[in-house]
């Protein structure tokens, strides 16, 4: 479907595009910003700084973002997916040759003002450029071997140089979101049975690897392996983050030790207690209940995001907005199953209330192309 | 491209469905999670809870301070005083190696000490606290303190350490301490938890080990809150230790201090015994080191220094060494005869300078021989032939009984390392341990302290202050604990016949006073300070048949390993007895030359409670003892100034 089948007369125009945006979604989305910006006040010992202030002025900038973005067409999105897709894949490349290597991994490229993460940024675009894959592919073909090999060859590519960075979280996202949208999209469910036992295939081969000339992964990817699979072997070590994130989250109990009143954050048992592992500190402090309401708070902008998608009258929107629920979706299923020592530790933050801004404005920017099909949907 | 709805119709249906369906997974994983949640927070809560606790709440022991030991007019023998130590966290110091790299240039670090601190830090957590230097100056320590910014994971530390401020005279005595070894710690069932803090510092020889019971005390606790790097946030609550019990001991610092200076260079050793109380006044053993060395550690270099000295200066030769007694033993055979009621006073022996006994030669040390020796004469010659005689009269078993009242051949309950028994032979001891039967030539050895018969210096002084008293005098090191007055060792009657005790001691009189004595050279002329001893040469080799065909080897002639032990035992005032006194100078040569005169000043010098006057001396002697008195006091320990004992 091009634009020119949209009837233009019946998507709202103007200010009166405000109207439209999905408003339970963007007061989720603010609330569950909300909690962050809590917890970043609690895990730096009741203060602003150093991390619920920038944390604020990002989130506001985001959600300028968001605004912006869901007040452009969805059309011009589809139309620039190929592009943003382009710019996305050479970023990864010039971080590849000219990045700057942080916490042991080359993540970064600086551009003056920010530093930039490509890989965050990949992980919106490239469901988009599916998306748009899927629009334009006629939907009988999407089956067809040819027609899957090129999407495949999409999700791949930046994969593999994320992976290279080494970011195993951002890789396993990239590759689980691509693979959704294209189930969404209707391709054959034998493809997916392939990849699956192909993905079997692929992991004892990487337990095989090890120790040998070829093997797959880092020594450290495996050693996080190791103590997931059994955190008590090292608990000072490297089993210490789970077995600490562990303690924290059940000391927690039904409601809580009482904000701010968390004693293992505020001792720094706690590694990355800002970042990846906030979730402990919320579950500290506010027990099983505080938990459950920021999982509810997730699951309901899923459902927003799904309802948006059910509404929309064109693949892409469709497409787009059930890709960015699925990102969304795995970000913070991944990061609540590491702290809950359900996952190997892999560096997924927990969205929107993780101290981070790349993952923060790419997030509420992805969540305006959902906003953009909600406006722009023909009524 | 134009599609027909129809077919937009099924792909958006198909779309749907699968939209429904991967949310639904989504919402069943939430689930998951929820439930996972639930499992660690609600249920499993109390476990976690209580591993939170023990994360946060670290139980910290501390060190009771050491219970401190004085002499018995109140002098510091032991103390504890701060020392600064530095401790490294490896894991707040980041990289290791630039940060102690750094601290080596501010202040001097020994590779030794790095070295071990390295070996700590492999086998420990990096967030365990490691001891890097010990020993420090307040300088050393301010410098530190300063430079903090540069020095990341470094801490000063204030401890305490036990100083010595005597020095090398109560190294025998008092010991040491130093920090607990997995050695002491394998030695132990069930060990007190205080020895697991990092360098604490245990009894390692001497009176240290043998009352670290009393000396140690008990470990307080705090209970502090501490993050993740073992940094203590703020402290809880604190329970005090116990410190340890203070010591006073029986010993003299003073007289200690003569005693230890005028033995000198010597191997040699000096015990003191107090006659009204048992009290061991002075208990010297030359030569001595310096304590304060095996506190800090002590090299290896020094290490072996003191243990390849061929004069032991590691042994403490007062309770430890054991000699044969030579002839300060003869006063122990004759009184058995003279209890047994086989000779009186009057009865003589012929000495022509041998006795034949079972087809062997015995010779005396008089090779003239004595001629006409009675009981008095003696002790006063030290005839061999007489005692000989008496010995084989007597029966080795009657003279064994009683010198085991004496108290040769038994053990003395001291709180000192190593304490030796001795050994005072009889036919059964001979049986049980040789398997071989009592010979008649045995009995005639040990009738002049030689072949079987060992005595420790300190047994020798019980035995001369039991002679001088009747008493069953026994030694006592502890004079007080905490303040509390431990039993005298004065003792009871021995149930002895008191004018066999005088005979005795009349002897011993004559030894000293007589002309011809042998203790004559050595004598006090000081009246109402005149004493009662008697010499001892013990041979420390057998003489040869071709040594004996060439006749008497002078010992001096001899490599000094091989020359005869010197012994000496007094008691004074002959009157009113007040010190016994035995000294022993290992491979002296003749007792009456060259341990005689050591007992004779260690004995003027404890009657006067400081330097006698030299009118206490024999004419002759005075200026040369004045001289000596001079020497001496230069080379004395100024233990009132002891040496600044940080690290220079």
């Amino acid at each position: 479907m091009s634009y020119l089948e949209y009837n233009a007369k019946a998507t709202p125009s103007g200010f009166r595009k405000i109207l439209y945006l999905n408003w339970p979604l963007t007061l989720l989305l603010a609330s569950v910003a909300g909690v962050g910006f809590l917890m970043l006040y609690s895990v730096a010992g009741g203060s602003f700084s150093p991390w619920a202030e920038p944390q604020f002025k990002r989130f506001l900038l985001g959600m300028g973002v968001m605004l912006v973005v869901g007040m452009v067409p969805i059309w011009f999105w589809r139309n620039i997916s190929v592009l943003a897709y382009l710019i996305s894949v050479a970023l990864l490349l010039a971080v590849e040759f000219f990045g700057t290597v942080g916490m042991g991994a080359q993540r970064w490229i600086d551009i003056g003002f920010m530093r930039l993460q490509p890989s965050e940024l990949m992980k919106i675009t490239s469901v988009m450029l599916l998306a748009a894959y899927y629009d334009w592919l006629p939907p009988e073909r999407s089956s067809r071997p040819i027609w899957v090999l090129l999407p495949l060859l999409m999700i791949l590519f930046p994969t593999l140089l994320v992976l290279r960075q080494p970011d195993l979280g951002t890789s396993i996202l990239l590759m689980a979101a691509g693979g959704g949208v294209m189930f969404l999209a209707g391709v054959h469910w034998a493809y997916f049975a392939a990849v699956i036992g192909a993905a079997v295939g692929l992991v004892s081969a990487v337990f095989q690897s090890r120790g040998t000339d070829w093997q797959l992964l880092k020594d450290y990817q495996y050693r996080r392996i190791d103590t997931f699979l059994d955190p008590s072997q090292d608990p000072l070590g490297a089993g210490y983050h789970i077995t600490q994130s562990k303690i924290a989250l059940g000391s927690g109990g039904w409601s809580g030790r009482g904000y701010m009143q968390g004693t293992q954050s505020r001792l720094n048992f706690l590694p990355e207690k800002h970042t990846d592992f906030i979730f402990t500190t919320l579950a500290e402090e506010f027990g099983f209940i505080g938990g459950l309401t920021l999982l509810s708070l997730y699951m309901l902008i899923i459902v927003f995001c799904v309802a948006t998608a059910l509404a929309a009258k064109d693949r892409f929107s469709s497409l787009v907005s059930l890709g960015v629920a699925i990102t969304f979706f795995l970000f913070f299923a991944v990061n609540m199953s590491m702290v809950m020592g359900l996952a190997p530790v892999v560096g997924v933050p927990l969205p929107l209330v993780s101290y981070g801004g790349s993952a923060m404005l790419v997030l509420l920017a992805a969540f305006g192309l959902v906003q953009s099909a909600n406006v722009h949907r023909p009524r | 491209m134009k599609r027909t709805p129809k077919d937009l119709e099924g792909a958006h249906r198909k779309l749907s469905r699968r939209a429904l369906l991967l949310g639904g997974l989504q919402l069943g994983f939430a689930g998951g999670l929820a439930a996972r949640m639930r499992y660690l927070q609600v249920d499993q809560a109390d476990q976690f809870r209580l591993l939170a606790e023990e994360n946060r709440i670290n139980i910290r022991l501390l060190a009771p301070a050491r219970g401190e030991v004085f002499d018995r007019n109140g002098k510091t023998l032991a103390h504890n005083s701060p020392s600064y130590r530095i401790i490294i966290v490896p894991e707040d110091a980041g990289d290791v190696e630039a940060v102690i790299a750094r601290l080596s240039k501010l202040i001097h670090l020994p590779a030794e000490d790095i070295e071990r601190a390295r070996t700590e830090m492999r086998r420990s957590p990096p967030f365990l606290p490691i001891t890097l230097a010990d020993q420090l100056t307040w300088e050393d320590i301010s410098k530190v303190a300063v430079n903090a910014p540069a020095l990341p994971g470094i801490t000063p530390e204030v401890g305490l350490t036990r100083i010595y401020p005597q020095q090398s005279d109560f190294a025998h005595v008092v010991g040491y301490v130093g920090p607990v070894s997995d050695y002491d710690l394998s030695k132990l069932d069930s060990p007190d938890p205080v020895l697991r803090i990092p360098r604490f510092q245990i009894g390692k020889v001497g009176f240290e080990a043998k009352r670290e019971d009393v000396l140690r005390g008990t470990a307080g606790a705090k209970r502090v809150e501490v993050n993740a790097t073992g940094r203590v946030m703020r402290e809880l609550d604190r329970k005090e230790g116990q410190a340890g019990a203070d010591m006073q001991l029986a010993v003299d610092a003073g007289l200690q201090n003569y005693a230890q200076a005028r033995l000198g260079a010597e191997s040699a050793a000096v015990v003191v015994v107090d006659c009204d109380t048992g009290d061991l006044r002075a208990i010297a053993s030359a030569p001595s080191f310096d304590p304060n060395l095996f506190v800090r550690g002590i090299s290896v270099a020094d290490y072996s220094l003191l243990t390849e000295d061929p004069y032991r200066p590691l042994a403490n030769k007062t309770v430890q060494g054991t000699y044969p007694p030579g002839s300060t033993f003869k006063m122990v055979v004759s009184l058995a005869a003279l209890e047994e009621g086989l000779i009186g006073p009057e009865d003589t022996v012929w000495c022509p300078g041998y006795l034949e006994v079972s087809g062997r030669r015995f010779h005396c040390w008089k090779r003239a021989g004595h001629g006409h020796v009675d009981l008095n004469t003696s002790l006063k010659q030290s005839c061999d032939v007489y005692y000989y005689d008496l010995a084989i009269k007597v029966g080795i078993d009657k003279i064994s009984a009683m010198a085991n009242r004496m108290g040769l051949g038994v053990r003395h309950d001291l709180p000192m390392s190593a304490v030796a028994s001795g050994l005072a032979p009889d036919r059964d001891w001979k049986a049980r341990v040789r398997g071989q039967d009592w010979l008649v030539g045995d009995t005639v050895n040990a009738s002049i302290g030689q072949g079987f018969m060992l005595a420790s210096p300190m047994q020798l002084a019980v035995m001369t202050a039991r002679l001088a008293t009747g008493r069953s005098v026994t030694p006592r090191l502890v004079k007080s604990i905490d303040g509390v007055e431990q039993p005298s060792g004065a003792g009871t009657s021995m149930g002895l016949n008191e004018n066999n005790l005088r005979m005795i001691r009349r002897g011993m009189y004559s030894v000293s006073n007589d002309r011809r004595g042998t203790g004559y050279r050595s004598r006090i002329i000081a009246e109402g300070m005149r004493m009662g001893g008697k010499s001892g040469t013990s041979q420390v080799r057998n003489i040869t048949a071709a040594e004996r065909a060439a006749g008497v080897i002078r010992n001096k002639d001899l490599p000094w390993e091989r020359r005869d032990h010197a012994l000496y035992v007094c008691f004074a005032p002959f009157d009113k007895p007040k010190y016994a006194i035995s000294v022993i100078v290992e491979h002296g040569g003749g007792g009456s030359t060259a341990a005689a005169p050591i007992a004779r000043d260690v004995m003027l010098q404890a009657l006067y409670d400081g330097t006698p006057p030299l009118s206490a001396y024999p004419k002759g002697d005075r200026s040369r003892i004045k001289a000596q008195q001079e020497r001496l006091e230069r080379e004395r320990i100024k233990s009132d100034h002891p040496q600044d004992s940080d690290r220079a």
